[in-house]
Order: C-alpha cells, then structure tokens, then sequence
C-alpha cells in the first residue's frame, strides 16, 4: 500500500481514537472524584514561599 | 578551572567562525562568519578578563548550591527590556516606511530586510528571552529547588543571545529562507536547536530534581512550549545546504506539502510560543501579583489539555482558497473554531483568580496590566477562530486585518503579561524593597493600552477597506479597482498605525527607565495610587 493511503488510513481509524480516548480520559481523570483537595494542594504551590 | 576551559571553548568557536569566512562558497556567508568571529571575539576577550586564578573555596560553592540560580534571570530580564524596546522600535520604523517609503534604505534597511528582523525582534528575542528568564524563575520556586545543570543555563542564555544576533545580522544581509518565523538558514538553525536541547535539560531536570510532589501546572505550559518548538522547528526547517560554507539551503519538501509544513509551523508557534509559554507565565505570575490561588486548578489542567490536543490541527486556516485540498482547509477552520472553547476556558480562569480582589484593578497598576492582557487574550482568541471561517477569510486574508489581529494578541497577551512579569520580577531579583516608580507603570500601562486599541482599530477599517476594494465588481463584471489604487487608500491609516505603535513604543521606554531606576536602586518619591478607601462617616 502507497505509504500516504496508509497513514491517513491509521490517522483516520486508530489514530483519532486514541487521541479522542487520551484527551476525555485526561478530562475525566482531572474531574475524578477526590481530585478536588490535590488540586487545592497544587493551586496553592506558588503561593507557599516569597 | 571551568571558566578556562570555557573561555578557550568560545576562542575555538571563534576559530572556527574565522575558518568559515576564510572558505565561504558564497559572499553572504563570508560576511555572517565574519560577523559571528567578531561576536565571539569580543566575547572571548570579556571572558579572559573575568578568569580568576584564585582557589575554588568549596563552602561558597555547597551554599550557593543550596540558593535558587537567579544571577541567569537578572541577565534574561534586561535582555528582555532590551529587546522589546528595540523590536518595537523597528517596528514603528517599518510602519512608517509602509507610509513614506523613501524611508526604504536599500539594500540593508528596506522593508523586506527589516520585517523578519522586527518579527523575530519581538517574538524570539524580546518573547524567547521572556520566555526563558521567567521559566527559569518559575520552574525554581514551584519546584523548590536550584536550577539543574549549573552553567548550563548560561550557555542557554548566551548561546540564545547570539542566535538572535546571528538570525537578525542575516536578514539584513539578504540571508533567508523566506519561511515566516523560521527565516534563519540552516546553520543558524543547527546551532538554536543546540541551545534549545540544553534548555530542554536544563528545565525538564529541574523538574526531575524537584522537592515538591506536584508539577505546578505554570510548568506543564511551558515544558509544552519547549517541546512543541523543539519538534516544530527541526521539522519546518528541514533543509539541505547548497554547500557546508555557504548561506543557501534548500527544503526537503515542495509545493502544497512545503507550504503545510510551513503553516504547520507558522501557527504553532503562535500557538505554543506565544500562547502556551505565556499562559505559563499567566498562572505563576498573576496568582503571585494578585497573591491568591488561581480560580480552579482543575480548570486548568482541562485548559492545558485541550489547547495541546486542538492547537496542532489549526494551522491550514492560513491556507484557504489554495492548492490545499479542502478538507484539509476544512480541518483547519473546524478546529481553529473549537480552539475557542480552551481559550475562553483559560481567559475565565485567569480573570476569576481575581475574584474578591477586584480592587486591586484600581490600586495596582501591575494587576491592571495582566488583566487587560488576558482581556487581550480574551479578545484576540475570539477574532482568530472567526477570522478563520472561510466565509469571512474570503475578506480578511492577504488584508491588514490580520496584521492588526496578530497585534491585538502580541501587543495585547503576550506584551502586557510579560510587562507585568517584568515589573513583577524586577524589584524581587534585584532586592529592592518595591518599583522605582508604580505611577510610571501606570503611564506604561495607558500608553500601551491606547497604542494597541488605535493600532488594532485602525487595521480593522484597513483591512476590511482592502478586502471590499479587491472584491469590487462593476455592473459589466469588470474589478473597479486596481491593485495600486486599494494602497493609495491605505495611506492614512498606515501613519496613524505608526501613531499607535509610537506610543506602544513610549510605554516601552518608560518600561526600561523604571526598570533601570529600580535596578539602580532608586525609588521615586510619589503618592501612592488612587484608591484610598472613603472615610467612613459617623452617623448623625
């Protein structure tokens, strides 16, 4: 298969979906019950020192 | 010991430069090597003065290990004013010579040389240089640790500096690759992907390093930053020398697939230069400034996310009606318009960082200008997504809208976020107790707001003028006017561009006088800003 038609053809299929899952996997993982208190943790890193 | 062997690396570098101009294939790059051996000459010659024959003492050596590494900043800092006010002088330079132009000073100074030199001026010298002295700043105090790699950020530093007076003394020689934003050839391109690797290690082993469990999400955006431009800039600039001693190189793709890559390119590094460094430098410094967490970290990390996975698909919108085929163009604008949706995601969260402290818009002129920056932001990523529909791209591209768009979000986000770092950062490097003057940001802040909103305003009548003019038919199907015509139409407004910018530019320089006062050590003896609360009055 010519490499063009090949790429686009993973692109298209299993390409798209992996990035589609990684990205609301990334959502849902930022959203997850719990996360709230780490992120307040986190938030107030820069606030910590000077 | 270290400082011999790396004063004699730079008299060897130097060498080599002078090797170069000796054996150049071509005049052009006799001339840049000759350029680059005296750069490195006078740097080989300041270094020699600074060896020191005196003993390592290894207890200053153990504590300064133990401080953060802020002498590299101090040096990005004025590096940073430095350069801005230069970009944005010959900026208004090149806006008067579109207006008069026998103000063109051929060969070296005419528009076409000094366009990518102002371009590059503000993006890679003033905003690089931003870039890296507040990654630097930030990635240390989040991550509570003391930058990795010793003197490595001072080749970060110096190596950078000297690829900004390599690119910049090209482009006035008539060197270029005629890519916009990448214009440098290949050998400069060699040596900035030299230095950006040691600023990749530089950063990510800081992270590496860090004492604190979280990575603050101000380094997330600017490790997206350095990697993204890292991969954008070896794939845009992949290109084969004419000779290892001359200046032309040609690129390994060709046609529509060169101009992809090039827009490919071009887009994201307004989308990960200008944007996602910046955000960076958004969530260290406006929750520091405003002294309160930012709105909602979990905001944040969505932000953070959906700009990286949108960003990189927007880029053919600046292809459409080309050979591009159409779906293609199609997948621009679909994403360009969902890019909207991060945007504003970012825009709320930075502006609601401030809320309960809403006052502080009154009484800190420093707030004042992060805030109108991210208002900037607010603003600029509204018009690109709409300017990206082809409908109204029809209109707009190859006008002077898009130039007075890309001002509203280089003048307006990145300008003012990093003026608000820099006033910011000033005072706190250099351990002065405040500014030398907060009523002079506040005329910093005035001046450059006014400079954007007539520069912006007045590129929007151009633009759309320009737009309607080219598309102008008359009832027999013949085009009204004639190319010429549509420039002679521009001139007003090309000179009051040049107003606007002037004042930019004044902001500018009233930028770099505070800063050096505060540096100095002065302070301005003034009353403090508006604001004082209203005495309350005692009930009759």
């Amino acid at each position: 298969m010519e490499t063009y038609t090949m790429m686009r053809q993973f692109a298209d299929s299993w390409g798209l979906l992996g990035f589609t899952l990684f990205f609301v996997g990334a959502i849902f993982f930022a959203l997850r019950p719990g996360s709230k208190k780490m992120a307040d943790e986190a938030a107030s890193i820069p606030l910590k020192e000077d | 010991m270290t400082k011999i062997s790396q004063t004699v690396g730079v008299g060897l570098f130097a060498f080599i430069a002078l090797l170069g101009a000796a054996f150049a294939q071509d005049s052009l790059f006799k001339a840049h090597m000759w350029v680059l051996f005296t750069v490195l000459l006078i740097f080989s010659v300041a270094l020699i003065r600074r060896v020191s024959f005196a003993p390592v003492s290894t207890v200053s050596a153990e504590q300064r290990s133990s401080e953060y590494f802020d002498e590299v900043i101090r040096y990005g800092l004025i590096a940073t004013v430095f350069w801005g006010v230069v970009g944005f002088l010959v900026g208004v330079v090149i806006a008067l010579q579109l207006a008069f132009p026998h103000l063109n000073i051929e060969p070296w100074f005419n528009f076409g040389r000094m366009r990518p030199l102002h371009t590059s001026a503000v993006i890679f010298a003033f905003g690089g240089n931003a870039l890296i002295m507040t990654s630097f700043y930030v990635v240390q105090r989040t991550s509570r640790v003391r930058l990795f790699g010793g003197d490595l950020a001072w080749f970060v530093f110096w190596g950078y500096q000297l690829f900004i007076v390599m690119a910049a003394t090209g482009y006035l020689l008539g060197i270029t690759q005629g890519r916009e934003y990448a214009e440098p050839e290949w050998y400069v391109d060699i040596w900035l992907t030299v230095v950006w690797v040691a600023y990749l290690l530089v950063f990510l082993g800081t992270i590496m390093t860090r004492k604190e469990t979280h990575i603050y999400v101000a380094n997330w955006f600017y490790l997206s930053f350095i990697v993204t431009i890292a991969m954008l800039h070896l794939v845009n600039n992949a290109a084969v020398p004419v000779s290892f001693l001359g200046s032309k190189s040609y690129s390994t793709f060709s046609g529509v697939q060169d101009a992809l890559t090039q827009w490919w390119y071009g887009h994201n590094a307004v989308g990960f230069f200008l944007t996602a460094g910046f955000l960076g430098m958004m969530y260290y410094f406006v929750p520091k400034q405003a002294n309160r967490p930012v709105y909602s970290y979990r905001l944040s990390i969505i932000h953070f996310w959906a700009l990286i996975f949108l960003y990189i698909w927007a880029g053919p919108h600046h292809l459409h009606y080309t050979a591009l085929p159409d779906w293609a163009q199609t997948l621009g604008m679909v994403f360009s318009i969902m890019l909207w949706m991060p945007s504003w995601g970012g825009m709320i969260n930075g502006l609601m960082t401030l809320s309960g402290a809403w006052d502080k818009i009154r009484t800190d002129p420093i707030i004042r200008m992060m805030v109108m920056a991210i208002a900037f932001y607010g603003m600029s990523t509204f018009e690109g997504p709409m300017m990206s529909i082809k409908t109204v791209n029809s209109l707009s591209h190859y006008t002077d809208w898009t130039i007075g768009h890309v001002h509203s979000g280089a003048l307006g986000w990145v300008g003012m976020i990093t003026f608000g770092a820099v006033y910011y950062l000033a005072p706190k490097l250099w351990g002065r107790e405040r500014l030398y003057s907060l009523r002079l940001v506040n005329w910093h802040f005035w001046l450059a707001t006014l400079g954007i909103v007539v520069y912006a305003a007045v590129m929007w009548v151009a633009g759309i003028q320009q737009g309607l003019m080219w598309r102008e038919y008359d009832d027999q199907g013949f085009l009204v006017y004639s190319f010429a015509e549509s420039v002679r139409a521009m001139f007003p407004y090309y000179v009051l561009r040049a107003v606007g910018g002037g004042m930019y530019l004044l902001g500018g320089l009233i930028m770099a006088y505070n800063v050096t006062m505060t540096i100095l050590g002065h302070q301005r003896d003034e009353a403090p800003i508006g604001g004082a609360v209203p005495q309350l009055q005692p009930a009759e």
